[in-house]
């Protein structure tokens, strides 16, 4: 180990000098640093000064704490975040046990294991827009397969997308179906599981919920955290099923236009990001549209930090 | 079962010892591609009505039954003289394709500097590439809009693509991720062999990293056939810039079609990336696994 850096000091200095793998790197990186200045680092501190101002694209006029005091009165961004909670609360953890509960099934297949994990992972494949489209058709009172079959069974099915207390664990329902990609981490997660692992606590006599609590979870656990927290912040900028299931079930002839408010029905699935999107450009709110965007970007920011702990030791690796 | 089971094996114990773990084999492969087979339903069931609803005519795709009866195989024709598809379907391939070319452009350099250069600030670099992958585009989507009505070009796809000249932190993290696996035994043969460090990247580790370059390519490609937020947000109200996500989305209050219809266009957006997904299964898989990474 330390030969080789040596070795690669003494090559490196006669050669081009001490500057020029610095002046290589940024040569390298020069296209990404552009590109964070001009459209993360410029926009960030943007976002920051039009929270201050009223903007509509045309008259731009300073207004102080206004569009903070707005937001504090604004029913709907509170539904948006009370919505928005509810996902992260019951999406995530149920998308997490049952992607783990499906790699776990796969691990025990003995056969047709190719296929299945086909099978499973080709609906999260589906474009969101169609997938969405296809769910509110399914779940369509009247003319939907789902209604239907319950119904042939003697289960009356509510109007999901219809109803308010419906829509969205109609849209967890989506989730769960295009599940396949997280079980695609956790089935590799599962099985880097070290066999002996297995032998020594079934030596033990340990039986399969106990290997799976002792061994398996423990094992798997940075797996799981780091899915958990890429799942909240997936979670907190959900947009497209909201706003295609309140588009199609609510039959809005309004394409791109202004009239159509999200949320339908009555504001149920409504979220943060949603509601950003309505006011910054629909409505052309931009400043206030800037605040959500300020306070979307905290509450990321807390679990991308999260997040960023687990990569500590990145870059330190000898490359 | 097994208890029952004991005191008659107890005679025999060498063969009691191996039967019974047998059986017990048999009836978990039995319980657990029973379970295989529901979930395989259940999952596949979606694509079937969905497919089957597809194919009925107009009169039966008001009813709640599920088979059709005439299979109307013209919805796949009527769809696009309804909307304007093809139009729609041209810009999400303008789109996907330029944007993917874009992104293998800007992102390769950098994921690579990243993950094989050593310089100051390496560290820093990547974390912040972390970060830009993880926040919510929505936070910085404000200033970035005005930014482009400046140049006039909302309205119109540029604004998704353009920005693809300057790397994609998701992408430029995948690369990264896989370039790091590669041992610097090959880097420092490459050296031997006379090659400079661009000559190195070219010759030595893109040709290693062609199954990483695949998936993200196809991520990036398939990011955007189902875009939703950045065309919804930059196309604007003229249906001559629309992407099909966009299209689909208002295509049954717009056009007033009935189910059967709108399942046909849903299919039609679907078809793509299942099919390439079932020629490319393998790099799909990796490339996931790859976003798993601890």
């Amino acid at each position: 180990m330390a030969a080789t850096t040596l070795g690669r000091r003494r090559k490196a200095v006669p050669v081009g000098g001490r500057h020029r793998p610095t002046l290589r790197a940024l040569l390298y990186l020069s296209p990404w640093l552009v590109g964070f200045g001009v459209f993360f680092a410029y926009p960030l501190i943007a976002t920051v000064y039009f929270s201050f101002q009223r903007y509509d694209l045309f008259t731009l006029e300073p207004v102080g704490l206004l569009n903070y005091e707005y937001f504090l009165r604004d029913e709907a961004a509170w539904t948006s975040i009370r919505n928005t909670l509810w996902l992260v609360v019951v999406m995530v953890p149920a998308r997490l046990l049952f992607g783990l509960g499906v790699a776990q099934l796969v691990t025990k297949l003995k056969s047709g294991v190719g296929v299945f994990r086909t099978i499973f992972y080709l609906p999260s494949l589906v474009p969101l827009v169609a997938g969405t489209l296809g769910f509110v058709f399914l779940l369509n009172p009247g003319t939907g397969p789902v209604p239907t079959i319950l119904s042939a069974i003697g289960i009356p099915s509510p109007d999901w997308f219809g109803d308010p207390a419906w829509a969205k664990p109609g849209l967890t329902l989506l989730a769960l179906w295009s599940v396949g990609d997280l079980m695609v981490i956790f089935l590799a997660a599962l099985l880097d599981v070290p066999k002996q692992l297995y032998e020594a606590a079934a030596l033990d006599g340990a039986g399969p919920w106990q290997q799976f609590f002792r061994v398996t979870l423990p094992v798997i656990r940075p797996v799981l955290m780091f899915a958990a927290v890429t799942g909240v912040i997936q979670t907190l900028q959900y947009f497209t099923q909201a706003m295609v299931a309140a588009r199609v079930a609510s039959g809005s002839t309004d394409s791109a236009g202004s009239v159509f408010t999200p949320g339908y029905p009555d504001q149920s699935t409504l979220t943060f990001p949603e509601w950003l999107f309505h006011q910054g450009f629909r409505d052309f709110a931009m400043g206030y549209a800037c605040v959500l965007a300020l306070i979307l970007f905290a509450v990321s920011m807390v679990f991308t930090l999260f997040l960023l702990r687990q990569f500590r030791g990145l870059g330190e690796e000898d490359a | 079962m097994t208890l029952t089971l004991a005191p008659a094996s107890r005679a025999r114990k060498a063969a009691g010892r191996t039967r019974v773990p047998r059986r017990r084999a048999t009836l978990n492969w039995i319980a657990t591609h029973a379970i295989a087979v529901a979930l395989s339903i259940m999952f596949l069931g979606p694509l079937v009505f969905i497919a089957l609803t597809a194919v009925m005519t107009d009169h039966q795709a008001l009813t709640s039954q599920l088979w059709p009866k005439d299979w109307e195989w013209g919805n796949f024709a009527e769809i696009f003289q309804k909307a304007p598809l093809l139009t729609w379907i041209l810009n999400t391939l303008m789109y996907a394709v330029l944007a993917t070319v874009f992104m293998l452009i800007s992102s390769i350099p950098v994921a690579y500097a990243l993950a094989r250069l050593r310089f100051p600030g390496r560290k820093v670099a990547t974390l912040l590439v972390i970060t830009t992958m993880m926040l919510p585009p929505q936070v910085v989507a404000v200033p970035i809009y005005i930014l482009w009505a400046r140049f006039h070009l909302t309205g119109t796809l540029w604004p998704l693509i353009v920005p693809m000249l300057l790397g994609d932190a998701f992408s430029i993290f995948l690369l990264r991720q896989f370039l790091a696996t590669i041992p610097k035994e090959y880097s420092d043969a490459a050296r031997v062999d006379g090659y400079g460090e661009f000559g190195t990247l070219v010759r030595v580790i893109l040709p290693m990293a062609k199954p990483a370059i695949a998936a993200v390519a196809l991520f990036q490609f398939f990011y955007c056939w189902n875009d939703y937020y950045g065309p919804l947000l930059y196309a604007g109200t003229d249906t001559s810039h629309w992407t099909l996500s966009v299209g689909l989305a208002s295509f049954r209050a717009v056009h007033r079609v009935q189910w059967n219809l709108t399942m046909a266009a849903t299919l039609l957006a679907m078809a793509p990336v299942i099919i390439v997904f079932f020629f490319a299964q393998k790099a799909f898989i990796e490339g996931v696994k790859l976003t798993g990474v601890k």
